[in-house]
């Protein structure tokens, strides 16, 4: 891709990403950050394509652990949000609640 | 060379998935602006990694399987593990660690991509050179700062804002460093020094402890906020030095709307960005220490509390991360029960940023089946307060504190509190008169219509709850 088209494809994201975030009530701050903490795991993929290609035992240690790094992004990023938000699911009540 | 080769990078059908995978990214985080939407939300954003992940591993190109295996298995083993067993109330600090370590593989990325461009021995093109050192530092900065928000949060250094002498001198020529390393990089592309990259790792790793360093607990929702959007940019520069449009894409949203949300949570309390940065809460008043000569104060036990609690007509609750810490969730909902029993409207005031983060304390509350309709915001209450029989504040401190309101040279002036003190009688449920999160004295403790109760939060409230029974 050339780097013209990739600074296009960088600031149309930007413009999205003001966008989709607007007028976010307090409630949903953490787990908003944590949502977009998660979705930066997306290195990981940049780990897998210099590991992929590392070959010297430096880089395979260095590779290795980006990679790890960001699977602990990942997993760890989903997971957290998702029990965050475990207070918007509707729990059954354990009885009702009656005055 | 594998089996699963399939793709090849940049080729049609590795970009229409890498689009999928960025496209649920999108809807994901959209959803995740509605309380109706949110989980859904996430489950949307975490099919695309999903699709991003299996996309990279199907590229042509990929090898040391063994080594791809093993650090997927060990960072996802880690990543849930962590993630189950935390707490609710250490939440905070969990989205610290776990940008920290993104940001760390950023750099770590960069570093492998500047030897992979040595090793081809050609003259390395600007246009990967550039975005390979700025992921290097930006993700060097992301990670040591997370790391140090982490550890304040975590209380393994001191929460409270650390005057570094010459900080700001110290950070501009550490900055200035770190550009003249980059250029001379940047001059030698033919055969850039490692060394001299190593270096600029250190130096940005010194620059993240130094810049957060000096601010305090109180403002590291904003921080780990925007080291977060930090994060995200370096994970774009590493998609420009990689060719890789989902890097790129996906990293460049997270740093825009995590821009947009720092900047929300720092309205939320009243502080500006730069503010937090640059003034800290350390600054000119971290003199505040001298003023704390003994006052006097009111020390009650769970008995004469009960009884003021027990005789009202309305009451506030006012939760903080004490009555997280202790888990007292559950009985203080049972005081409250014991309220309700008796005819007296109990609601709960919940500042913005109750706990450690804005939200944090609703999640908390929801867990012990808190009816949703009984928290109130701060802007709602405040008004009420005058005509609030008995406040009840629960290891809240710093966001009760007057001094914000009436003392312009308070570190805290300008946040907003809620106005416990404009109430006919409050209670403060506190271990011990030490100061809270921003490291400074709470003049409401010496009103003369504040009462001490001191306890661990936990246990004060089931004594007033046995209490009030028996009256």
């Amino acid at each position: 891709m050339s780097l013209m088209t990739e600074i296009a494809i960088l600031v149309l994201a930007a413009f999205v990403g003001f966008e989709v975030i607007s007028k976010v009530p307090t409630t949903l701050h953490t787990p908003l950050m944590s949502q977009t903490n998660a979705i930066h795991g997306i290195v990981m993929l940049g780990g897998l394509i210099v590991l992929g290609y590392a070959d010297d035992g430096l880089e395979y240690v260095i590779g290795t652990i980006a990679v790890a790094f960001g699977a602990i992004n990942i997993v760890g990023g989903f997971m957290v949000t998702d029990r965050m938000l475990g207070m918007f699911s509707k729990k059954p009540k354990p009885k009702a609640q009656d005055k | 060379m594998t089996p699963l080769a399939v793709l090849q990078p940049g080729g049609e059908a590795a970009t229409a998935l890498y689009i999928v995978a960025f496209s649920l990214f999108i809807i994901g985080l959209k959803k995740g602006t509605h309380p109706t939407t949110a989980k859904q939300g996430n489950m949307v954003a975490a099919a695309g990694m999903a699709v991003a992940v299996a996309t990279t591993l199907l590229l042509d190109g990929m090898g040391n399987w063994g080594l791809i295996i093993i650090g997927l298995g060990v960072g996802s083993a880690v990543g849930f593990v962590a993630s189950v067993r935390v707490q609710m109330t250490e939440m905070p600090q969990m989205v610290a660690l776990y940008n920290g370590v993104g940001g760390g593989a950023v750099a770590l990325i960069a570093w492998s991509e500047l030897r992979h461009g040595i090793s081809l021995g050609e003259d390395i093109p600007l246009e990967v050179l550039i975005p390979t050192l700025l992921a290097a530092v930006i993700g060097s900065v992301s990670f040591w700062g997370s790391n140090i928000a982490f550890a304040k949060l975590q209380d393994l250094i001191p929460t409270k804002p650390l005057a570094i002498p010459g900080q700001q001198v110290i950070n501009v020529v550490l900055l200035i460093a770190i550009l003249a390393a980059c250029v001379d990089l940047a001059i030698n592309n033919g055969d850039p020094s490692q060394p001299l990259f190593i270096g600029i790792l250190i130096a940005a790793a010194i620059l993240g402890n130094m810049v957060v360093l000096p601010i305090g607990g109180a403002d590291m929702p904003v921080v780990i906020s925007l080291l977060n959007a930090f994060t995200g940019l370096s994970a774009a520069a590493a998609g420009f030095a990689l060719d890789n449009v989902a890097l790129i894409v996906a990293g460049t949203i997270v740093g825009s709307s995590g821009t947009i949300l720092t900047m929300e949570m720092a309205t939320a309390m009243n502080r500006s960005v730069a503010n937090v940065l640059f003034a800290g809460f350390g600054g000119a008043p971290a003199a505040s220490a001298g003023s704390a000569e003994q006052r006097p104060y009111v020390s009650v036990g769970a008995q004469d509390a009960a009884i003021k609690l027990a005789y009202a007509d309305n009451v506030v609750i006012v939760p903080g991360y004490g009555l997280a810490v202790a888990q007292a969730q559950h009985a203080i909902k049972e005081v409250a029960n014991e309220l309700e029993a008796r005819g007296i409207t109990v609601s709960y005031a919940i500042h913005p940023v109750a706990g450690r983060m804005p939200g944090h304390m609703n999640v908390l509350l929801a867990e012990a089946d808190v009816p949703y309709e009984q928290l109130r915001e701060m802007e709602d209450i405040n008004p009420e307060m005058p005509r609030t029989d008995v406040a009840i504040v629960v290891g809240a401190n710093d966001v009760t504190n007057p001094a914000a309101k009436n003392d312009p040279d308070s570190p805290i002036a300008g946040m907003p509190i809620i106005e416990v003190d404009q109430a006919q009688q409050v209670i403060v449920i506190k271990r011990s008169m030490s100061p809270g999160f921003a490291g400074i004295d709470n003049d409401l403790f010496y009103l003369p219509n504040t009462s001490m109760l001191f306890d661990d939060a936990k246990k004060a409230a089931s004594d007033i709850a046995a209490e009030i029974q028996q009256l």
